[in-house]
């Protein structure tokens, strides 16, 4: 396939790597904050073959585990109300709120369809006039434009059947956050590449300045996460603190112009909770006034779900490579992979749910 | 967040005022919204994520990129020849 | 340091909830939740040595009275199979020969000879009798395919709305050669795991046909017999310790279930298993694993190191064996583990499928 095989060639993975060894003098940790690089950095065992001196830590980049629990309690009560049909992406079925999942709601009644686009959802509000459809708008800044763009096209289409629910999370502030806490380790961070197709990377460079850390926008496949893995290196070995592009094939530094415009028509900056973390400000985006009326939160009553984030829980710490899954009080007992308290529990690849999975069990060496 | 995948723009066509393509990934067809590449034209390449196009692959970078981690290959076969 | 990360779920994220009050979709996708059901609900009721040993069909010792005071014992293996698969037509198939193949191939995994089979229906009021001739048409061909006989059967009729338009139940009999001990677990360390074919064809015919995702991909389902490609394989080794159809789970999840059958590792090798160009790119685009992708014509033969070359060659001459490969082969430890060496060195744990395969975006 191409523009993908090309970058999972093992030759030029290896040739990247042997350089990375050779350039790695002194430990060195690194986060990424992006579900997909996680995926991809498993799926090809990459931390393996890293050197000992090089933590990747993973950062809170997963959109779908960091919704707020109080967010999937409501999508859970709208949906499990007659005369609704709730699309969402496949993802979030599995999420567990405070007692159930949308499984649990779809096996009661609800009428709960997987789309893959968000104009998948459009479709079935233009089909069923008399249902009242509502989508899960959740994403990063990737999945902005495209959730943007179903509220746009239902005003044009004069939906009145169609709603949204809105948790778009934004990178900048996790970052700020994670940086600005004063036990931070983290020394440089792999930039996630398809957000930055969005939005470019002139975000950025405030950041790197603000707190001295290297910052490359890096991309998904093999060869790409460790030519962004190589540069972060070479820039911490020569004690530099830039913002460099090693995805330029899709990425530029203004970004996707219009992507943007039409994001900023729609959605404005709001504060939002992050599950197991707590609220950031200025970390999400919501629906501006202007689209009030394709607001789900304004369409159904659900004012009075009021979930609290567990005061307990360390997700917070563990993403930032602070501290270790059973550090924490709650790691195995209030928290386990049914009931998760916090992003790294609630997902497979996070380092809680790892842990779990392990504990007790023969752990290959 | 992040799932993107690269594909061939086939044919492009607009849909209730909407710019749409017919994206081929080596052999599998989708459609996808074009609005945020109303520069694209067909044959070119486009990164997909949930049904949206969000760029243009370039694919002038897409060589650099490979010619500089190629020149990494010649540097490991120089230096282990040197080691022999 | 080689470490290897776990990745004990797959590629499921988030961790799914173990459902415990009420029967969910992911219940019934073949992974860990199925498994979970099962032993949780049926095996404490039903318990007993036939289902414990958790086989594709159970074997049991049968003395037949042939009369005049003369009696033989033999083996039977005995499997049944529901069939809901929706839509009932898709590229490459539909639930009448999946009814029959499916049933077929988990008596022949056992190394039996299927012989009969019985076939349950449950008809929605309303259902075309064009479409029921089309599905009972392509039973009987694959029958004729299979060398099967039909022997008994049922039909109930349901109001409108209580079914997909048309279930089937299907039972197969075969029996078992003598001597013959093919189970999930025997596999031994030493032994080669081979792989009749490309996976996750069946999965994503289906999924097109569905048409809820919106992609062509032209991939047909790879329903087919494979009793006969199971003799031509014992016909020349008898070396074979496991035989396997990867059906709903994928190859994976029936990888898992041998290995914790066995108490072995089976290690894998990423480049040597074979996927179509179309299976991989809809599984990029949609977030899917192929490991993890349902497969109604192929299967798994774990065979003693020294048959190797002769299963492979003998596959090779037969229909549906024509690409068979080796994958991996088995090790004693980790004990109960999937490995696989990645295309670029590295090593992973693969998983098993825990509920329903969802289309992701992260």
């Amino acid at each position: 396939m191409k523009y993908l095989t090309e970058f999972r060639d093992p030759e030029l993975a290896h040739a990247v790597l042997d350089e990375i060894h050779r350039t790695v003098t002194r430990p060195w940790v690194l986060m990424e904050i992006c579900g997909g690089q996680t995926h991809s950095i498993m799926r090809y065992g990459l931390d393996q073959l890293l050197p000992d001196e090089i933590e990747l830590v993973h950062g809170p980049g997963c959109p779908v585990c960091v919704t707020s629990l109080e967010l999937i309690d409501k999508a859970q009560e709208i949906a499990s109300q007659p005369g609704v049909i709730f699309t969402s992406y496949g993802d979030m079925l599995r999420v567990p709120g405070s007692s159930r999942d949308l499984f649990s709601v779809r096996a009661s009644g609800g009428d709960i369809r997987v789309v893959y686009s968000p104009l998948d959802a459009i479709e079935i509000a233009q089909q069923n006039p008399e249902q009242q459809v509502v989508f899960f708008a959740i994403g990063f800044e990737t999945t902005a434009p495209a959730n943007a763009m179903s509220v746009i096209q239902a005003k044009a289409l004069r939906l009145s059947n169609f709603s949204i629910l809105v948790s778009h999370v934004r990178v900048p502030p996790a970052m700020y956050t994670i940086l600005s806490s004063p036990h931070n380790r983290v020394q440089g961070f792999l930039a996630a590449g398809h957000v930055c197709t969005v939005m470019g990377y002139w975000e950025y460079p405030p950041i790197a300045n603000k707190f001295g850390v290297p910052i490359v926008v890096t991309g998904f496949e093999p060869v790409d996460i460790l030519r962004g893995i190589l540069m972060t290196v070479n820039q911490l070995e020569e004690t530099r603190t830039d913002v460099e592009n090693g995805y330029p094939r899709l990425v530029t530094y203004e970004g996707n112009r219009q992507a943007q415009a039409v994001i900023n028509e729609v959605f404005l900056e709001c504060d939002r909770k992050w599950r197991g973390i707590g609220e950031i400000p200025n970390s999400g985006w919501c629906l501006r006034p202007e689209f009030s009326q394709f607001n789900a939160l304004n369409r159904f009553s659900v004012d009075q779900i009021q979930t609290e984030e567990s005061s307990i829980c360390i997700a917070g710490q563990i993403l930032q490579g602070l501290k270790k899954p059973p550090d924490c009080p709650a790691f195995g007992s209030q928290c386990t992979p049914e009931y998760p308290l916090g992003a790294t529990m609630v997902s497979s690849e996070g380092a809680c749910a790892a842990y779990y999975q392990y504990s007790g069990k023969n752990i290959p060496s | 967040m992040c799932l993107g995948i690269p594909g061939k723009i086939i044919e492009i066509y607009d849909n209730n005022d909407l710019l749409m393509g017919k994206i081929d990934f080596s052999g599998v067809t989708r459609e996808a919204c074009l609005a945020y590449v109303p520069e694209a034209k067909v044959g070119d390449y486009t990164l997909v994520h949930v049904g949206f196009a969000l760029n243009l692959i370039s694919e002038q970078d897409a060589q650099e990129t490979l010619d500089i981690i190629r020149q990494i290959v010649d540097v490991n076969a120089e230096l282990s020849q040197e080691m022999d | 340091m080689t470490k290897i990360f776990p990745d004990m779920q797959g590629p499921a994220c988030p961790v799914p909830l173990q459902h415990k009050k009420k029967v969910v979709l992911g219940h019934g996708s073949g992974g860990q939740m199925s498994q979970d059901l099962i032993a949780s609900m049926f095996l404490p009721p039903f318990d007993n040595p036939y289902l414990r040993a958790n086989d594709d069909a159970g074997v049991v010792g049968v003395i037949l009275d042939q009369g005049f005071g003369e009696e033989i014992s033999g083996r039977l293996a005995i499997s049944t199979d529901s069939h809901v698969v929706w839509p009932l037509f898709f590229p490459g198939g539909d639930i009448g020969r999946l009814a029959v193949c499916g049933t077929v191939n988990d008596v022949a995994m056992m190394g039996a000879t299927p012989n009969y089979l019985t076939a349950g229906f449950i008809l929605e009021e309303g259902l075309n009798f064009e479409v029921l001739e089309k599905v009972v048409g392509s039973m009987h061909d694959a029958a004729l395919e299979a060398n099967i006989t039909i022997i008994a059967g049922d039909t109930k009729v349901v109001q409108k709305g209580k079914a997909d338009l048309l279930y089937i139940n299907t039972t197969g009999i075969g029996i078992v050669p003598p001597g013959l001990e093919i189970s999930g677990a025997n596999a031994q360390p030493g032994d080669i795991v081979i792989l009749s074919g490309s996976i996750g064809d069946h999965g994503i015919a289906v999924l097109e046909a569905r048409q809820e995702l919106g992609f062509t991909s032209g991939i047909q389902s790879d329903i087919a017999p494979l009793n006969h490609l199971v003799n031509a394989i014992l016909n020349v080794s008898n070396q074979v310790h496991t035989m396997r159809d990867p059906t709903r789970g994928g190859l994976a999840t029936s990888l898992n279930e041998i290995a914790r059958q066995s108490k072995v590792c089976i290690f894998l090798e990423e480049n040597s298993i074979p996927i179509k160009p179309g299976v991989a790119a809809a599984c990029e685009i949609l977030g899917f694993d192929p490991l993890f992708i349902a497969n109604e014509g192929k299967l798994i033969v774990i065979v003693g190191r020294d048959d190797a070359d002769n299963v492979i060659e003998a596959m090779h001459a037969e229909r549906y064996g024509e690409e068979a490969v080796i994958i991996g082969e088995v090790k004693p430890e980790p004990q109960s583990r999937v490995l696989m060496r990645t295309p670029i060195g590295s090593t992973r744990v693969v998983g098993i499928l825990s509920g329903e395969m969802l289309p992701r975006i992260c």
